[in-house]
């Protein structure tokens, strides 16, 4: 048998062509292959990843191109045979090994529309367990288990849980937030479409423990092999008995449905989303009430990221304890964290909580893919600050990045070599929040392209102090009169990049040079 | 006093005034999400499959199936990027224009775009062969810079390789 991931980015660089160039070699060769198409490692700089079991585990290629395919085949890899390709046992590649995976470790491993596999690898055990417990006993084990918002605001789950299963009405929902916005971001893209079973099992604990009957997955446009991917998925799970009226026989019923947004980076926000289900302009509601009392079709609605909900089923199938004690501080559990941008070895890291930039840049990432040095980070997405250098050592903790202003958001980390312009980045922020803006407030609305024009008038050279002065008054009314994260935030990766990259923008630098810090 | 000189437009005007559609394949799609609660995205998503856009003409038929306003309608389809008001090109090409991108040679690769187009972002090529559209992150960062072709998800693009599929893009009609 031979594995060739379907993964959409593995699909991107040629997977499917390589796919197709086994299957003719192996017709040439008069050779009866199996094709099992799994999901990805997330060991994205070796895609197309072939992987080939053996006795001693699964032995790998790659990136293998389709032209090297019958050379493969010369080379013996049907048997894991050498080629200048091979990588060896895929469980052993340094990146792979040190990892800790609660959520991914079905991995590269699976067919992901294959329910026998799924459970075969431990899946639904978590929701088993759950519908042998109280629904409060359940709330208790998550909320025990110190799981916070994977989606950027890093609220407890249990606490949010709670207020939902405490509301009195006649339906509850739980929507499930697949729009993973955040430029450098794709662990709910690979649980969609290479785990979907993991999220929708998580769905459905959320509403045993809360007393939902009905979930919408939201998922953005960009998407389309996860829509498809969580369609199929249900429907097997429906077929099961696992969706559906009285689940496995038991007096729980739920049911999902999956809606597509169509491109608005604001949809994220929880109740812009919640607007855009029901059918209207993707604006931000005042809170509260809060979603969790009145949310979707004003009643009390479980918001969670897919991550957040994919983290679930472990946490019951291996208790509240097993969970906690991965991490530090307030940050319980495992991370995935993704590498992106210019970086040698870009993929999905899922550690515990702790683990420094540094780490994951250097010795998971391997430095940049430019073989430049590193001059500039940005870690939790597009509103996420920008680090320089001397700040690597910071480990990857919630409060640990709030005292530097930055924050872990949805784990998304992009490296940038001395090559960038940050004031270009800059700007880029301000553009960004004026393309997404609800324009609900006016902070938001006006303040990013005035923001964007005093970027540009200080890079020109135009009254470079006092337009300084000014952008920094401005980003201080949006930080704190915005309505919302967007135009709350959209200042952090600005003055970050003014902080620690003052020369990009003709400003005197106000300090140091990094490496003497 | 006043109103009486404003012109008031009639209703039929305003409808007369845009382009006609295909009005059966409108309430086919209608028909398919009838009864379902929050239904207008679900809607314009699979009126613009089916029609390529969605024509400002059938705004009113819409909202009248939906009981909404037409303002309303209005404001939905132009608050997201996703709802054409025009038809596109043959082919609509979205290039990644976010930060993992950007790290990796996305602005050169969208200016080499722009220029073997003759176009910018949102705008299309004058052989009405290609859309050049923005997009913001296609969840494809770990292979930046990327793109997307008729919904194909393209990574670690080169401009060679751009140029390549633009060239097999514009040849079929
Ligand atoms: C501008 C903005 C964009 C957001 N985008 C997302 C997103 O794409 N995905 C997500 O899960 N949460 C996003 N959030 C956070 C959500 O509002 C909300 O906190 C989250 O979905 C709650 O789920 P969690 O507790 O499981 O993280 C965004 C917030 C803001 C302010
Ligand atoms: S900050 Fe921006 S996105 Fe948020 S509510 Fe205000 S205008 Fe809308
Ligand atoms: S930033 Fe371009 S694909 Fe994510």
């Amino acid at each position: 048998m031979v594995c060739v991931p379907r993964d959409s980015t593995a699909l991107s660089v040629g997977a499917d062509a390589v796919a197709a160039a086994i299957a003719a070699e192996a017709v040439r060769r008069g050779l009866p292959v199996e094709i099992k198409r799994t999901s990805s490692r997330g060991l994205f700089w070796l895609e197309p990843l072939v992987e080939v079991p053996t006795a001693a585990g699964a032995v790998g290629y790659g990136p293998v191109e389709p032209e090297e395919v019958p050379g493969l085949f010369e080379a013996g890899f049907l048997q894991g045979g050498r080629h200048s390709r091979s990588l060896g046992p895929v469980a052993q590649i340094p990146f792979l090994a040190r990892q800790e995976r609660l959520i991914f470790g079905r991995a590269g491993v699976t067919d992901p529309q294959s329910l026998a596999e799924y459970q075969a690898h431990g899946g639904l055990a978590g929701l088993r367990r759950a519908l042998s417990m109280a629904p409060a006993a359940v709330v208790d084990e998550v909320h025990a288990s110190g799981l916070r918002g994977r989606g950027g605001a890093a609220f407890p789950t249990g606490i949010k849980w709670r207020t939902v299963a405490g509301a009195q009405a006649p339906c509850k929902y739980v929507a499930v937030n697949a729009d993973e916005g955040d430029s450098g971001t794709y662990s709910d893209r690979m649980v969609m479409e290479g785990d979907p079973f993991l999220l929708l099992e998580g769905m459905a604990i959320a509403a045993y423990a809360t007393g939902a009957s009905h979930g919408y997955i939201y998922v953005r446009s960009e998407y389309p092999h996860a829509v498809a991917a969580l369609e199929a998925a249900l429907a097997t799970l429906r077929a099961a008995g696992w969706y559906g009226a009285r689940v496995q026989g038991s007096d729980f019923s739920f049911d999902a449905e999956v809606r597509v947004g169509a491109g608005a980076y604001i949809c994220g926000e929880e109740t812009a989303m919640i607007e855009s289900i029901e059918g209207k302009r993707g604006m931000i509601r005042y809170k509260p009430p809060l979603p969790a009392l009145k949310g979707l079709f004003g009643m009390p609605t479980v918001v969670n990221n897919v991550v957040s909900l994919a983290s679930v089923p472990a946490i019951l199938d291996r208790g509240a304890q097993f969970y906690a004690d991965y991490g530090m501080g307030r940050s319980r559990g495992t991370l995935p964290i993704q590498l992106a941008g210019n970086v040698k070895r870009a993929g999905l890291v899922e550690k515990a909580f702790g683990v420094t930039l540094r780490e994951l840049i250097e010795d998971f990432g391997g430095g940049t893919r430019s073989g430049r040095p590193v001059r500039a980070v940005q870690v939790g997405g597009p509103l996420g600050a920008y680090f320089d250098a001397s700040l690597l050592d910071l480990p990857l903790d919630y409060e640990a990045l709030a005292q530097h202003k930055g924050m872990a958001g949805h784990g998304g980390i992009v490296v940038f070599d001395d090559t960038v312009d940050m004031a270009e980045q800059a700007r880029y922020a301000m553009a960004f929040c004026a393309i997404e803006s609800c324009g609900k407030c006016t902070p938001c609305r006006v303040g990013s392209t005035r923001g964007r024009e005093l970027i540009e008038r200080i890079v020109r050279g135009e009254r470079p102090r006092e337009n300084h002065a000014q952008l920094l008054k401005l980003c201080d009314v949006m930080e704190n009169a915005s309505l919302c994260a967007l135009g709350g935030m959209a200042p952090w990766p600005v003055l970050s990049a003014l902080k620690y990259f003052p020369e990009d923008f003709g400003l005197p630098s106000e300090r140091q040079p990094a490496h003497v810090v | 006093m006043k109103d009486a000189v404003l012109p008031r437009p009639s209703r039929r005007r305003v409808e007369a005034d845009h382009p006609p559609y295909d009005v059966t394949a409108v309430a086919a799609v209608l028909e398919r999400w009838a009864g379902t609660p929050g239904n207008l995205l679900p809607v314009l998503h699979d009126v613009q499959a089916a029609l390529g856009h969605v024509p400002p003409g059938c705004v009113a038929q819409i909202a009248r199936a939906l009981n909404r306003s037409r303002a309303e309608v209005h404001g939905v389809i132009s608050f997201y990027h996703d709802f054409r008001r025009q038809p596109a090109g043959r082919h609509v090409l979205k290039v990644c224009q976010a930060e993992s991108c950007q790290a990796t040679g996305g602005r050169a690769l969208t200016a080499r775009l722009e220029q073997l187009l003759g176009c910018g972002l949102g705008e299309t090529s004058a052989d009405g062969a290609v859309t050049l559209e923005a997009v913001y992150c296609l969840g494809n960062c770990a292979c930046s810079p990327a793109m997307m072709l008729d919904g194909r998800l393209f990574g670690r693009v080169t401009e060679a390789a751009a140029e390549r599929l633009l060239a097999e893009a514009r040849q079929d009609a």
